[in-house]
């Protein structure tokens, strides 16, 4: 173990720490926000909005998100159009494209799963809210998202893990994450512990801090499930880690 | 078709399938271990059992992959050469799938885990109590009903290996993409291989699903399903 080599390259390593970190936040966001209203029209009674959300999320779930990324930065810059376009100067840009396809990619997951969620509500809490009165949008915004949210906590924890392990990937398209860091430092050094090692390291410690970020969240939102819980049988209940791009709806 | 690069891509279609099948078998097996330990009595079985999952399930895919492929590289030559043996040249091709078959098979440990677990525990008791030997027990009575609770979490992970074969071609195998990217860049068709590609991974998941779904129909015969 060369401490001396992990001392001088901890620079770098900061630095791939600070692209994953940016690249896993944006595409987060951006996947979220389109997520929510995708999973309300994957649930929607009219089958051709559904369908078209499904056929949208089967062909993202069914590709490697390593090829989406290559068809979005080498593939794109195949048609004469697109490189004349003023989309060019953000398609040609490694860090759009990253965004781009774990945004589109994850959107696909993350859709899923806030659709499962939405397709457990209870019966009865919609034939309240109709008897009060509340429709479309409204019902939705009060009754249905915020509990459909809650329940989806667990499984998404998991895609936000998986989402995380995923941004490895960017380190193939030119971005200088801690993947990346780690391949520079082996190529340069030859010392396998030095570089994917601390990268793994990192990562593990990543893992768990996004997994006990969840663990509270879970606490805050999901009390009513816990107290429940305790009421009926003291059993702690294990929190299911990081099933990369698991999805129950397979 | 595919400018006369399409038998060369299925020729790298033949490799992801070999990948992603060798690699299913050895993760079974590092599945099934793994289950054994964590359900078994003795703690150390259970401890390494749970350092096993914990570790690979909280890094990715890519990173254990080089860190595997470099590092037993290195490893088995340190150990050759401790033994005064000759450079041993690990080949891609198995480092690749002994990588994959190792990370998934922590995955495969909780699904077997959850399976057999879910097995009521009065179907081993009654075969123990028919003076069943231990080993018999798990092979004829354990293992085939666990099946059916396997197969959901197991279709899964073969559908999430299927994808992860694809970065057997940063390792340097020449799998479908490395194919696809090597006919791009001598075309200067990028998009056309790229997609292409894409699709024939859409075409094996879809078939996957077809048949877990089946495979799951047979398993199930018998048990009730619930009416709502």
């Amino acid at each position: 173990m060369q401490w001396q080599l992990i001392l001088d390259s901890l620079p770098l390593y900061v630095e791939g720490i600070r692209t994953t970190v940016v690249l896993l936040a944006i595409s987060l966001l951006s996947s979220f926000v389109l997520a929510v209203p995708l999973a309300v029209a994957r649930v929607s009674g009219n089958p051709w909005i559904s369908r078209t959300v499904w056929f949208y999320t089967y062909v993202l779930r069914g590709t490697p998100l390593l090829v989406q990324l290559f068809i979005l930065y080498h593939g794109l810059a195949q048609f004469e159009a697109v490189r004349e376009s003023a989309a060019w100067v953000l398609l040609k840009n490694a860090w759009f494209c990253a965004w781009l396809a774990f945004t589109l990619n994850s959107t696909a997951y993350t859709t899923e799963i806030f659709a499962g969620a939405l397709k457990a509500t209870n019966h009865g809490e919609i034939e309240a809210a109709r008897s009060y009165g509340l429709s479309g949008f409204t019902l939705y915004r009060r009754i249905l998202l915020p509990s459909a949210l809650r329940r989806a906590l667990p499984q998404y924890s998991n895609e936000v893990v998986g989402l995380m392990h995923a941004t490895a990937i960017a380190s193939t398209v030119t971005l200088v994450d801690i993947t990346r860091v780690a391949r520079d430092v082996y190529a340069n050094n030859l010392l396998v512990t030095e570089s994917f090692g601390v990268a793994a390291a990192i990562y593990f410690v990543f893992t768990f801090t996004l997994v006990g970020i969840f663990k509270l969240l879970e606490r805050r939102f999901l009390r009513h499930l816990h107290s429940q819980q305790t009421l009926s049988k003291p059993k702690t209940t294990p929190t299911p880690l990081a099933t990369p791009h698991a999805n129950p709806n397979y | 078709m595919l400018y006369g690069y399409l038998p060369a891509i299925l020729e790298g279609l033949g490799l992801t399938l070999r990948v992603s099948a060798l690699s299913l078998a050895i993760a079974c097996v590092f599945g099934l271990m793994g289950a054994a330990a964590k359900l078994s009595g003795s703690r150390a079985a259970r401890w390494s059992a749970e350092v096993y999952t914990t570790l690979i399930r909280g890094m990715p895919e890519l990173v254990l992959m080089l860190l595997i492929f470099y590092g037993g590289q290195i490893g088995i030559n340190m150990l050759a050469e401790l033994q005064g043996w000759d450079y041993i040249e690990v080949p891609p091709f198995l480092a690749g799938v002994l990588t994959i078959g190792f990370i998934f098979g922590a995955y495969l440990t909780e699904t077997f885990r959850g399976a057999i677990l879910a097995v009521p525990k009065g179907q081993a008791e009654a075969a123990l109590a028919f003076a069943m030997p231990r080993r018999l027990v798990w092979w004829r009575i354990v293992l085939p009903q666990m099946v059916r609770h396997a197969i959901p979490g197991f279709a899964n992970n073969w559908l999430i290996m299927i994808k992860a074969s694809a970065l057997v071609s940063i390792i340097g195998l020449d799998d479908m993409v490395h194919r696809a990217g090597l006919a791009a860049a001598s075309t200067r068709a990028p998009f056309t291989f790229y997609v292409a590609v894409a699709l024939i991974y859409l075409a094996l998941t879809s078939v996957s699903i077809f048949a877990l779904s089946r495979l799951e129909a047979r398993f199930s015969l018998g048990v009730k399903k619930v009416q709502f």
